[in-house]
């Protein structure tokens, strides 16, 4: 497909879930209290959409993702929650 | 449209989902053993979900023309008791001549514990020991690239896996090339949010051929869609695929690797 068959396409969904995010952070703006690693990860990871580089998608999913290779101790808890925890400044 | 859907939780489903899905060209159903909500709290309660798999659940696919089948394991999230998941694939060996049987899954590591590295281990020699099929769980989220990266150091590392055996499930962009390039097949699982969307995998088939790729909806007690498969070829057609590429991916593709264990029989329409 060319460029214009993708808009035609993808356009509308994707115009839609960017208008999502930013009510999101919107959201969180207005919300008290103090955040997490969760939205630092967020925002390091949307600095990656800005780029022109290709593979966003591959460099999105890294940046969010555990960057230490040897296994932990112990699982502690079964749940994922999308960000790495180890990444918080 | 026919299709196969390579790893659907079907236990877990109503059984309205067995009548939709064969309504829209479902001709077999794979469902690998995987965590019940809850952590067993014995082997028996396993010997009990092994039972399940390959008696209730084929006879309840069966009412809809439906051939079902399975895979069996202990799941990652709950290896961190070795000594439980000892028992466990002890287990197994008993059950693997059962005719729904593919193999080995879906084993693999849910946090990256080294406990769950050890029944990774333990499962890997068994599907060794009695030549069986791998099916692999990748981590979720934040833990799926270094559990990936993982995963595949285990399997390498032993000189009987032949990686054309092995299919690494919930790839996604971040995973597909590792596992292909390692020579082993790669699942793409279709949910709303957590894994992969219909759009990205065509992306990823789009990027690195269909040779070694399936889809899979994992449909199971959460949310997710059983009919995600259809949804995916529906995409594929927007997409510009034709109806012999899409057929090759749904069916061909999942048809190809499974029939790599003699227990797997699709009846062809034509």
């Amino acid at each position: 497909m060319n460029r214009q068959q993708l808009l035609d396409l993808y356009y509308l969904e994707a115009r839609s879930k960017l208008i999502d995010v930013a009510a999101f952070l919107d959201r969180l703006d207005r919300a008290d209290g103090p955040a997490d690693f969760r939205l630092t990860a967020f925002q390091e990871a949307l600095r990656e959409l800005q780029s022109n580089a290709p593979s966003r998608a591959e460099r999105v999913l890294t940046a969010l993702s555990d960057p230490t290779s040897e296994p932990i101790p112990a699982a502690t808890t079964k749940a994922a929650c999308g960000a790495w925890p180890g990444k918080a400044g | 449209m026919r299709y196969i859907e390579p790893h659907a939780h079907m236990v877990s489903r109503v059984t309205d989902d067995y009548q939709a899905m064969v309504v829209a060209g479902c001709a077999a159903v794979c469902e690998p053993a995987f965590w019940a909500g809850f952590d067993r709290s014995s082997p028996a309660g396993f010997y009990d979900y092994f039972c399940q798999l390959t008696e209730h659940e084929p006879r309840r696919a069966a009412k809809f023309g439906l051939p079902h089948y399975c895979w069996l394991c202990i799941n990652p999230k709950e290896s961190e008791d070795v000594s439980l998941a000892s028992e466990v694939i002890a287990m197994i060996p008993k059950f693997l001549d059962r005719k729904n049987v593919l193999g080995i899954g879906e084993i693999g590591l849910n946090k990256n514990s080294r406990n769950e590295l050890k029944v990774l281990e333990m499962h890997v020699d068994l599907a060794a020991r009695h030549n069986q099929l791998i099916l692999v769980h990748t981590p979720h989220l934040e833990d799926k690239l270094k559990g990936t990266r993982l995963i595949l150091d285990v399997l390498k590392a032993d000189s009987r896996i032949k990686p054309e055996r092995c299919l690494i499930d919930h790839v996604e962009e971040h995973t597909v090339k590792l596992v292909l390039d390692g020579g082993f097949w790669g699942g793409m699982t279709l949910y709303p949010e957590t894994k992969c969307t219909a759009a990205r995998a065509v992306d990823m088939i789009e990027q690195y051929g269909g040779e070694r790729l399936w889809m899979n909806s994992a449909c199971d007690w959460g949310v997710s869609v059983p009919l995600a498969i259809p949804h995916a070829a529906l995409e594929l057609r927007k997409r510009g695929h034709s109806a012999t590429a899409i057929d090759r991916l749904i069916y061909q593709n999942p048809k190809r690797f499974l029939s790599q264990c003699p227990n797997f029989k699709v009846l062809e329409a034509d």
